[in-house]
């Protein structure tokens, strides 16, 4: 009986009260951090559960739904017929757009996008073009005459933080799940001929995926923050690889600074996440092919 | 104005003016070549209630380009300068109020982007706000030959393979900030991260004689 008690003294000096976590939470966080874990029982570099749904908007020409954890994004990819612009006459384009609503987060206001849903627009924009995911050559129909523009929306459903991360494996997904109709240019009216029954899949040359990590206190580096943790951290790291190991962007919007053997930890974590996340899209793809 | 262009890594020629308006509360100029920002910062003054802090200054920061209005690529620049100049600013000193850094660009000719930073430095600095470190920008660009080219001109960047700006510290001239454009390896980047270290001390030691130029002729 005796023991007992011992016990469940120690559990709960060990265990921050749910006061604190209200009260002082930068002070809850740390006295986890402390002992090499974190207040949802993940370990410093583990990533949540992820979960990957391929096509799941029907009337969309591709799309995904991830979810990190409790953060949950929705890409929806629409192919449209265009004229290629006047620089590049023989490539067509990729739009991305992110978008944050009020529904995801109470930070969020309804209105024009953030400063936040902004900056992540630009950022998987740089990353399409640096990592070439897709060549744009390919979405060239008829040079200087006719492409295709993907419209890639990526919409967040539930914000609890690392929301780049979520994006770019929904987009890389949901490129992946695109179908693109043939078409062909009559050679009579010279107009183009869109044949729905006959579909193909995009090429897809890389897969880059990302790994983003928080700064606590200067020098404790977590893996994939949770949005309490983001808001407490001093600074963020975005780290983007494809398969051939190559860096397809290192983003650190500023916040403290960063020593070279703990960027380096963040690269190698990123490039094992790549091999993870690469799996686990094959696999979805291939359990929606032989489900057919 | 003072030529830099010496030893492995060159810098294009900097130039730099302090309290040029008579307005903002800390003003500078700063340019690299023909690549050219004006800053000015007003604060710390009070704050919309809003976005009131309750145990720091609220920071905005303005990239004003130089036609049309500013769009998604600058709200991104706006964002990396925002967050270098919080972690170097020590706004717990003034809760509840606010600064407002504008950076107009006069000429985009390469390596806007850590021109800017600069430019906010010294803005920052004239303006008299506590700072913990100083910090730099330093623009890399790989060129298709593995070269790199510190400080790239606007066609050294158009013909690199891959571009990076980092921001250095003036304490332990670590990364505070880092936007790469194009892919790259580790190697690569760390080379990168060396050289910017490298340079780092020919941008702060250039802030330094030109801090002591402005004070020798005022007192």
């Amino acid at each position: 009986m005796f023991i007992i008690i011992l016990m469940a003294v120690k559990v709960s000096y060990l265990q921050p009260s749910v006061c604190q976590w209200t009260a002082e939470p930068l002070e809850y966080h740390r006295s986890f951090l402390r002992e090499n874990c974190r207040p949802d029982g993940r370990e410093l570099s583990e990533f949540r559960t992820t979960t990957l749904n391929i096509g799941s908007i029907s009337t969309a020409d591709g799309s995904a739904l991830v979810k990190v954890g409790n953060t949950t994004v929705i890409c929806g990819i629409k192919a449209e017929l265009t004229n290629p612009t006047v620089e590049a006459p023989g490539k067509g384009y990729i739009v991305p757009n992110v978008d944050l609503p009020p529904l995801c987060s109470s930070r969020f206001r309804p209105g024009p996008p953030g400063e936040q849903a902004q900056a992540a627009s630009q950022f998987i924009a740089d990353v399409i073009e640096s990592s070439e995911v897709i060549q744009t050559e390919d979405l060239c129909i008829d040079r200087g005459k006719l492409c295709w523009v993907l419209y890639c929306d990526l919409m967040c459903l539930d914000y609890d933080g690392n929301v780049l991360d979520a994006c770019m494996i929904a987009l890389l997904a949901a490129l992946k799940n695109t179908q693109l109709p043939e078409v062909t240019i009559s050679t009579e009216t010279s107009t183009p001929v869109v044949n729905l029954e006959k579909r193909h899949e995009l090429h897809i040359h890389k897969h880059p995926v990302g790994a983003s990590f928080c700064v606590f206190d200067d020098s404790i580096l977590i893996v994939d923050p949770t949005a309490e943790e983001e808001s407490l951290s001093t600074a963020e790291l975005t780290v983007v690889t494809d398969e051939k190991d190559r860096l397809c962007a290192v983003h650190k919007p500023g916040g403290t600074s960063l020593s070279g053997e703990k960027l380096q930890e963040c690269i190698s974590r990123a490039t094992a996440r790549q091999r993870e996340i690469q799996k686990l899209i094959n696999k979805v793809i291939h359990s929606v092919k032989t489900a057919q | 104005m003072e030529a830099c262009g010496s030893s492995s890594v060159s810098l294009r020629e900097f130039g730099c003016e302090q309290s040029l308006l008579s307005r903002p509360d800390g003003s500078a100029s700063f340019t690299q070549g023909d690549t050219s920002v004006l800053a000015a910062v007003y604060g710390p003054a009070e704050v919309k209630v809003s976005k009131e802090i309750y145990d720091r200054a609220t920071l905005e920061v303005l990239i004003q380009p130089k036609v049309g209005l500013p769009g998604v690529r600058e709200r991104s620049q706006e964002q990396c300068v925002r967050e270098t100049c919080e972690a170097s600013l020590l706004l717990t000193l003034h809760p509840r109020s606010s600064l407002t850094l504008i950076l107009q660009v006069i000429h985009d000719a390469g390596s806007l982007l850590s021109c800017c930073l600069n430019a906010a430095c010294m803005a920052l600095m004239d303006a008299g706000l506590p700072m913990s470190c100083l910090f730099c920008g330093v623009t890399c660009a790989i060129d298709t030959d593995g070269q790199i080219i510190t400080d790239p001109t606007a066609a050294q960047e158009k013909e690199s393979r891959a571009l990076m700006t980092f921001a250095v510290d003036s304490k332990d001239r670590k990364v505070l900030m880092s936007l790469t454009k194009g892919s790259f390896s580790v190697h690569e980047l760390q080379q990168c991260i060396a050289v910017s270290q490298k340079a780092s001390e020919k941008i702060f030691q250039f802030y330094r004689d030109s801090v002591r130029r402005r004070y020798s002729k005022t007192l």
